[in-house]
């Protein structure tokens, strides 16, 4: 992928007039998909994929175009053409862009993880025995991941990994499931067994009858994994400087009103993992490591170039879209072992789902128990309860209501694969609330 | 797009399979975006590649490539065929060529004005324009138009003698502008959702009154900010078309899919308050109701002739006068379930298999006028336009915020409301349809953003609407 990537850079970039420029970024992927249901294969394929992206500039104007690669120099070098001379055409007619964003030299780089990965022929073999006798249902992804940018004037990234993931649930005749993610880079059977020998143990705890809660405000824990999700929320509508500008971001209260969250809470974006790109779909990198918010206070939004050229803010060279892509929550110092007991009465939240703002200037985000979720009493846990809503804001529970935070984080994969599969994570804590709503 | 001879490549497979498929996909989206009065997007973003699949000891497998030579679509099925062979052992069925009936046929879209009949400058200009009207104060602090056309070339061919070709032009439209004093915010759009979303040329743009329209989007955006709280109460309410389109499509058409029945979903999007044995027998909603497949509604967002296992589409009734009759389930999962289905088996594009999906699914309008509905409630709340939506996996807890609603009192729309919203549990909540609308109150909407499947795929589905009264609704207000 790598050379086919290079070839292009260079076939493309000498089509420029000299009054024009170009930026590329590529994405693509060798994948492995198997999907699963009560342990059976229901689908299962291999997707070659790659996409390459173009930004043209010229005239004062900003164009956009991709194309997929199809590995055949011509006609990739054929059709990367076609897009240029389209985006020609049109900069001589869009509307100005009084915003426009250079591409600059500021480095290159080059960072290929390699695995000892698992063999496509072989994946049914060892993946399916270990989940015979449970009902598994989920995905299995699998394969290499490229990620390449490249500008006109000289800059390029690659970056590549290889990686497996396995994302599923084990659900009870009863309809109680338990969630688990096995990910990571080089195979290794025994810890894999051993990984789904845990998620069987823990699906013993949901035999147990479902009891309902009623509607009202409860203590709650919520594991690192659902306070992922609440994470994520931030990268819709919240987190985004051009979002805060523009009116439509859930945390306006902060920036207007110096509303702050629970000194307790901390958060950065991070890229010292090594896991993700540290570069963007322009080829700009940002710093290692962010403050976003720091003991309740909000230090930093998330500035793309176009919006610090649009609304004179610093830029921290932030995805266009101004998403987090390595948000890292700080953790405290309340250990996994004494959660129970400090939780005493209320609810044990392994996941949340579906969730969405319900009223976005307030921070209020309405959403779903799901998987092992628990009703706890005396520090032990009760038994499973039934499908629960909730709605309620995060200014209470990351903020006024946020009485204690995990001791130890833990890295969630983002395992969505639409388009393609995604190289994301969440690294955070579980939280301990004093109060959370459930609503139906 | 360049020209591509499936029968040829078909001929070039050479691997022992039960049957072979090859099928075709090339899109391009030309999006573009004004917001602020400046140019945020001017986009032509294309795919295109084959997905070859194979039917071996029951089990298909698939491959899914750029690569559209002969020596490319020889080793995609060579691979295919390992994939499938390896996987028969542990099948979760075991399938014939009959899951891939042979069918040859072709469909195109509506459309009068082709997508290049008005230029980017021409189409830039009109963004413009629609900016300009949407900014009707300075307390609109940010606008957008956005349009988006869709061309999409599709080609099936089979080893069992399925030929289909089916070619789509579509077009996206919305517009926005968002409100706002200090955290005070408030945004409106046109419908929601981007639901404006058809199978239609350009010639769109020549019955929409488009300056009339922003300006009004503009205006009631600065409504809202002064507007009332939504009352919480449980009471009547009327949902606009713009709003059913969500009902419809998460607590009908989700729940339906008999995918999610048998279980395959119940990693990710979820599983299903229905059960295989409801259908024929559940009183899924009040007697006013009966919702349709209907693929063959002319400009709506999903109307196809066949699906991508190359079955014929027809329209067919789910629910009939309130009981449910039908499940959106494709030959696959016909064949499992013994469920009678539709032709809904759909992918997002070349690189994913198909699954069942929705696809134009809608609730056939009755009697009653706008007038009569709103004249029938003596206490209630008109919401118009979604903003917020999420439901349990089940299919049955929802919430959904709308951008903007009136107050009903006696008869009579009065009091604009804000951060109006409501929830519910999805069958008693369809039992509670009391009045449902006319054909004049009946509008075609879609999304292109449903997401479902492992691996995920996102696709673009159709939801045509009458107005509707609900009678003693959950409804409530902001933080």
């Amino acid at each position: 992928m790598e050379k086919i990537f290079n070839q292009l850079c260079e076939g493309l970039f000498s089509e420029l007039k000299s009054n024009e420029a170009l930026t590329l970024s590529f994405s693509g992927e060798n994948s492995q998909f198997i999907r699963i249901n009560n342990a059976s294969i229901r689908q299962t394929g291999l997707v070659d994929d790659a996409n390459l992206g173009l930004k043209f500039i010229s005239n004062n104007r900003t164009c956009e175009a991709s194309m997929t690669v199809s590995g055949d120099y011509d006609i990739d070098l054929s059709r990367g053409k076609k897009k240029i001379e389209r985006m020609r055409f049109e900069s001589k007619e869009i509307l100005e862009d009084p915003f426009l964003v250079m591409p600059t030299n500021s480095g290159s780089s080059r960072e290929i993880i390699n695995a000892n990965g698992l063999e496509f022929d072989n994946a049914v073999q060892v993946l399916i025995p270990p989940m015979q006798g449970v009902d598994l249902v989920g995905i299995f992804a699998n394969g290499k991941m490229f990620r390449g940018n490249a500008n006109s004037v000289g800059q390029k990234h690659w970056f590549e990994t290889e990686s497996h993931c396995l994302d599923y649930s084990l659900v009870t005749p009863e309809r109680q499931m338990v969630k688990g993610t096995y990910a990571g880079t080089d195979w290794d059977q025994q810890s894999y067994e051993s990984y789904i020998n845990r998620s069987i143990k823990k699906l013993k705890l949901m035999k147990r009858k479902p009891v309902r809660v009623e509607t009202g405000v409860y203590r709650t824990w919520f594991e690192a994994k659902a306070v992922a999700d609440f994470i994520d929320m931030f990268s819709w509508n919240g987190i985004s400087e051009a979002s805060l500008q523009q009116g439509c971001s859930g945390f306006g209260k902060m920036r207007h009103n110096d509303i702050r969250l629970s000194p307790k809470f901390s958060i950065s974006e991070d890229f010292s993992s090594g896991l993700v790109p540290k570069f963007n779909s322009n080829g700009e990198t940002g710093p290692e490591s962010l403050p976003i918010i720091s003991n309740g206070v909000l230090q930093n939004t998330l500035v793309s170039s176009r919006t610090s050229a649009e609304y004179g803010v610093s830029t921290n060279y932030a995805e266009d879209t101004e998403e987090l892509r390595s948000p890292y929550m700080a953790e405290g110092d309340l250990s996994q072992e004494d959660v129970l007991s400090r939780l005493d009465k209320g609810l044990f939240l392994s996941n949340v789902h579906y969730l969405n703002w319900s009223d976005n200037p307030g921070g209020r985000i309405t959403g779903l128990t799901r998987y092992a979720c628990f009703w706890v009493e005396g520090g032990e846990i009760v038994a499973p309860i039934e499908t629960m809503r909730f709605d309620d804001t995060f200014y209470r529970f990351f903020g006024s209501e946020l009485e204690s935070v995990g001791s130890k984080v833990d890295v969630i994969p983002d395992v969505l694969t639409y388009g393609q599969r995604n190289l994301g994570i969440v690294t955070c804590p579980g939280i301990l609330t004093n109060e959370f709503q459930l609503t139906l | 797009m360049e020209q591509i001879d499936l029968k040829n490549l078909l001929s070039a497979i050479d691997v022992p399979a039960d049957w072979v498929g090859i099928r075709e996909v090339s899109e391009t989206h030309t999006p573009r975006i004004v917001r602020d009065g400046i140019p945020q997007m001017n986009a032509s973003h294309t795919t295109q590649g084959l997905m070859v699949e194979v039917l071996a000891n029951g089990q298909f497998g698939y491959y899914g490539t750029p690569n559209m030579t002969n020596e490319g679509v020889a080793r995609a099925a060579q691979k295919a065929f390992a994939q499938a062979q390896l996987a028969s052992k542990y099948a979760t069925f075991q399938f014939t060529q009959n899951a891939r009936p042979a069918n040859i046929g072709s469909y195109q879209s509506p459309f009068v004005k082709k997508k290049d009949s008005l230029s980017p400058g021409e189409l830039n200009k009109l963004l413009l324009d629609a900016y300009n009207q949407l900014k009707v104060s300075d307390k609109i602090v940010s606008a957008r138009a956005l349009l988006q056309t869709i061309q999409t070339m599709f080609r099936f061919v089979s080893s069992n003698g399925s030929n289909i070709s089916q070619d789509f032009l579509m077009l996206e439209f919305d517009l926005s502008a968002t409100a706002a004093d200090g955290a005070n915010q408030q945004t409106r759009t046109f419908g929601g959702m981007r639901g404006n979303c058809l199978q239609m040329g350009m010639e769109y743009f020549d019955k929409l009154e488009l300056l009339a329209q922003s300006q009004k989007i503009g205006e009631q955006a600065i409504e809202l900010l002064d507007a009332e709280e939504c009352p919480t109460g449980e009471m009547d309410l009327v949902i606009a078309s713009d709003q059913m389109m969500l009902q419809i499509h998460e607590s009908v058409g989700h729940a339906l899919e008999v995918d999610r029945i048998l279980g395959d979903e119940r990693n990710y999007a979820g599983w299903s308050f229905v059960n295989l044995d409801d259908f024929g027998k559940l009183q899924y909603g009040s007697e006013l109701m009966n919702i349709t497949f209907d693929p063959t509604l002319s400009s709506e967002f999903a109307s196809y002739a066949y699906d991508d296992g190359g079955l014929e589409a027809k329209k067919e009734y789910l629910i009939k006068d309130g009981v449910l009759k039908r499940g959106l389930g494709g030959m696959e999962s016909q064949i499992r379930s013994g469920v009678s289905g539709v032709a809904n088996f759909r992918a997002s594009s070349w690189n994913r298999a198909p699954i069942d999906r929705m696809a134009n699914i809608n609730l056939e309008s009755g009697e009653s006028s706008f007038d009569d509905i709103i004249g029938s409630v003596e206490n209630g709340v008109y919401m118009e336009s979604n903003r917020s939506w999420s439901i349990d996996d089940y299919r049955n807890k929802f919430q959904f915020g709308c951008e903007y609603a009136k107050l009903i009192e006696n008869g009579k729309l009065t009091k604009t409301l804000k951060n109006p919203n409501y929830r519910g549990i999805s069958n008693p909540f369809w039992n509670r349809l009391k009045m449902i609308g006319n054909n004049d109150t009946f509008r075609i909407y879609g999304t292109p953003n449903c997401g479902k499947g492992e691996p995920n795929q996102v696709i673009r589905v159709g939801h045509a609407s009458p107005v509707c009264l609900f009678e003693n609704i959950q409804v409530f207000g902001g933080a």
